[in-house]
């Protein structure tokens, strides 16, 4: 992003359901604009991203899922805390055939979820071994964009050496976590935040950006998503939103255009306009809540109907057209 | 009894015919467990909390147990203090004789005492202390879930309400909040745990006798990985937990069956979106599945028009005429924005229909979006009032 040059590492949360896994998607192919190659990956199983660009389900390995506009490469994988660990195994003790073994006593599985923090540093590492990767004496991503946690979580997520440090003191799950650190707690990494003009994760936002820096981790963008233009006149949204609309120039208008008289109609009308002005003004004071935190700030429009691949497309240009790169 | 019918016959159908009406009063009168739930961010919290406050000015002495609720609505319930007891909530009118206590459920505690109900104090302090423990009570997945039930659990037995409601946590699948405890007893109690500690338990004998190749290889290559002192911790932590184990255990078998005994009922929230209802369509067919009682489905947050004599096409089309006349601004707005309003109802009503199709005998109960967020009693009271008015839907 023009904001953040030199960052290799985007990492996208945000409150539940906010949009992350779309605006992870939307960022990779902004970034991936005029002939990048963009990793877009998925951390939490729930292939989020495949249904998004209409693929088959995302694997261990990358796939390319998209061409971004003016050329340039989205690949795209579901990152896996046990393809993960037997790879971490098969680098560092030639496991081979007892690997497979191993899996399918289920002692894989138990040893990813044997403390919480360790799938989360078997995850990060996997996601740093992409961004560290070199291929043809370059690197071999521009950039890295991670579909992260929500806010509830992220904190714990990417502090993977406070988190594990204090169960495994020793071995190479402690090194990972430290090397890990190393890169997310650097200034090639940012985490961004997407929220809605919306009470809770407007607050959610704010305490992620406290809790995050607390941790020592890089806080990049707020990213506003399905925003939507105010369709009163501008003159007009503060009074109607105290319920002070013109209703004599209301009925001028209606008039104006043939409608018949009926105050059942007028009535309905006023309050649908003063409901959206209400909306319109706690809209307003999200916002400046989220100035508060003073980061760099896009926005994103909401698409009526959802997002579909055309949208996605739609939502990149979006950051592109603000300055994303 | 397929899936469906047994869903009719749970919302309360008493002959299996669809009927859709589901009288909220009643069941705020008659039930003694109310549980929300839904997927992320639909309004449980809210809902369960205008439920309480409702059945509370109903005159039944009633608790809601929250979680993290947006901070104006805690403010305004006066839960300010995280000490894990419930508090009366002023501004309630008891007029009716009842009362409303609320309180938030603070995960970490509520495991606390767990520990501390089961274990001497001597062990109890060893397991606090154990690494851990402490991650175990702090974050892993299904915690939450395991402990909210916990309290329910601990509030039922002290008898003092004859109704409880409880919000569920913020999972992004409402399945989580069925399937997460057993995955934490599962994992306390697993096969590979047993395996671990059998060295401390049995004094090695055990050990040897399950000591096949793959196991030996496993403890030798996982102590490689995450190192010996923390399968050393883990060892010692399981072992102290062992004694307590069967009383937790027992204790959240207990607290699930309660989830199926008559008196409680099950609230399934959704907002009008497809992602939220499909959630919920899983969740209804899973409570069928498990036999707990389901009341209905809480749409949340419509936006019905208030002006349903003005279609929409004819809005549009004297909205543009008034742009291209520049007769007023104003009102083409206001038709513009009826017009929008007119078609997201209509996409609420289809998704609502959708779900409908494929669950013809669970009631829908529609709320209305309100203009702000719901952040103060009258709020809670409006979102109740909906509630209530909303049987048919
Ligand atoms: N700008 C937008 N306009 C319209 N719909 C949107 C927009 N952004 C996201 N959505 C829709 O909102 C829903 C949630 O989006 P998404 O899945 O990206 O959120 P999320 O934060 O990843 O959710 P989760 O927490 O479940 O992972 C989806 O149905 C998506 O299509
Ligand atoms: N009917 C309504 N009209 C307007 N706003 C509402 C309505 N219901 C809920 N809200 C608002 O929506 C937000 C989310 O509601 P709530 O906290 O109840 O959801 P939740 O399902 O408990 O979320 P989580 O999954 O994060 O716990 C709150 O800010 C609340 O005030
Ligand atoms: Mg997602
Ligand atoms: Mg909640």
């Amino acid at each position: 992003m023009s904001d953040f040059p030199g960052v290799r590492l985007h990492v996208v949360s945000g409150k539940g359901g906010t949009g992350k896994t779309t605006v992870a998607a939307a960022l990779a192919l902004a970034l991936a604009g005029g002939g990048r190659r963009v990793l877009l990956a998925e951390v939490e199983g729930r292939q989020g991203i495949a249904q998004l660009f209409d693929c088959p389900p995302l694997g261990y390995d990358e796939r390319e899922v998209a061409v971004a506009p003016h050329g340039g490469d989205v690949l795209a994988m579901a990152v896996e805390p046990e393809q993960a660990l037997l790879e971490y195994l098969d680098m560092f003790y030639k496991l081979g055939r007892a690997g497979r073994a191993l899996k399918k006593m289920g002692a894989i599985d138990f040893a990813t979820t044997i403390a919480p923090g360790i799938a989360d540093v078997l995850v990060t590492g996997k996601i740093k071994e992409a961004v560290i990767r070199r291929e043809g004496g370059r690197p071999a991503y521009d950039a890295v964009v991670m579909d992260a946690p929500p806010t509830g979580r992220i904190a714990r997520f990417l502090n993977v050496n406070s988190e594990v440090v204090g169960l495994a003191r020793m071995g190479p799950i402690h090194s990972q976590a430290q090397s890990v650190m190393t890169l997310l707690a650097s200034a090639h990494t940012a985490v961004h935040l997407v929220t809605l003009l919306e009470e809770m994760p407007v607050q959610e936002t704010v305490d992620a950006v406290g809790q995050l820096t607390k941790a020592g981790l890089p806080v990049g963008a707020v990213i506003v998503n399905m925003t939507r233009e105010p369709i009163l006149p501008a003159d007009a949204l503060v009074a109607v939103a105290e319920g002070r609309l013109d209703t004599a120039e209301l009925r001028r208008g209606l008039r104006a255009g043939g409608l018949p008289k009926s105050p059942s109609i007028e009535e309905g009308l006023v309050a649908e306009a003063v409901d959206h002005a209400q909306r319109v003004a706690l809209e307003e004071t999200e916002r400046d809540e989220l100035a508060r935190v003073d980061r760099p700030t896009y926005e994103l429009p909401l698409l009526e109907g959802g997002v579909d691949l055309g949208g996605l497309y739609r939502l990149a240009g979006a950051l592109a057209a603000q300055g994303v790169r | 009894m397929s899936a469906r019918a047994a869903a009719g016959a749970e919302a309360g159908t008493v002959d299996g015919t669809a009927d859709l009406t589901v009288d909220i009063d009643a069941v705020l009168d008659r039930e003694s467990v109310v549980v929300c739930c839904g997927s992320g961010g639909v309004g449980k919290t809210t809902t369960a909390a205008a439920l309480a406050v409702r059945a509370a000015e109903r005159g039944r002495r009633v608790a809601v147990l929250t979680i993290d609720p947006a901070r104006r609505l805690a403010q305004a319930m006066g839960l300010t203090e995280l000490d894990n007891t419930p508090r009366r909530v002023a501004g309630i009118d008891e007029s009716a004789g009842g009362e409303l206590d609320a309180m938030m459920l603070d995960m970490k505690r509520t495991f606390d005492e767990v520990v501390a109900t089961h274990a001497d104090p001597e062990r109890a302090q060893a397991i606090l202390a154990n690494p851990f423990y402490q991650s175990l009570s702090s974050s892993f997945a299904g915690t939450q879930e395991y402990m909210a039930m916990e309290k329910l659990g601990q509030l039922k037995a002290a008898g003092l309400y004859d109704l409880i409601v409880v919000d569920t946590p913020p999972t992004r699948n409402a399945l989580d909040f069925l399937d997460a405890p057993q995955r934490l007893s599962r994992f306390l109690d697993g096969r590979m745990i047993r395996v671990l500690v059998a060295p401390a338990r049995a004094g090695g004998r055990a050990y040897v006798k399950v000591l096949s190749v793959g196991i030996g290889m496993f403890t030798s290559v996982l102590a490689k990985i995450v190192g010996m002192q923390l399968l050393r911790d883990l060892s010692t932590f399981v072992a102290a937990l062992e004694t307590m184990f069967g009383g937790f255990r027992e204790r959240a078998e207990a607290t699930y069956e309660l989830l199926k005994r008559p008196g409680t009922t099950f609230i399934v929230v959704a907002a009008p979106e497809r992602d939220a209802l499909r959630e919920a369509s899983y969740f209804v067919e899973r409570l069928a599945e498990e036999s707990m009682p389901l009341t209905g489905l809480v749409l949340n947050r419509v936006h019905p028009t208030r002006a349903p004599g003005l279609s929409g096409s004819r809005s549009l089309a004297v909205a543009e005429m008034l742009t291209d006349s520049g007769a007023s601004p104003l009102t083409a707005a206001v038709l513009q924005l009826h017009a929008e309003r007119i078609a997201l109802a209509a996409r609420e009503q289809q998704l609502k229909a959708r779900f409908t199709s494929a669950h013809p005998h669970v009631p829908v109960l529609e709320v209305l979006a309100q203009a702000t967020d719901v952040h103060d009693l009258s709020g809670l009271r409006e979102v109740g009032a909906s509630l209530a008015a909303g049987a048919a839907g």
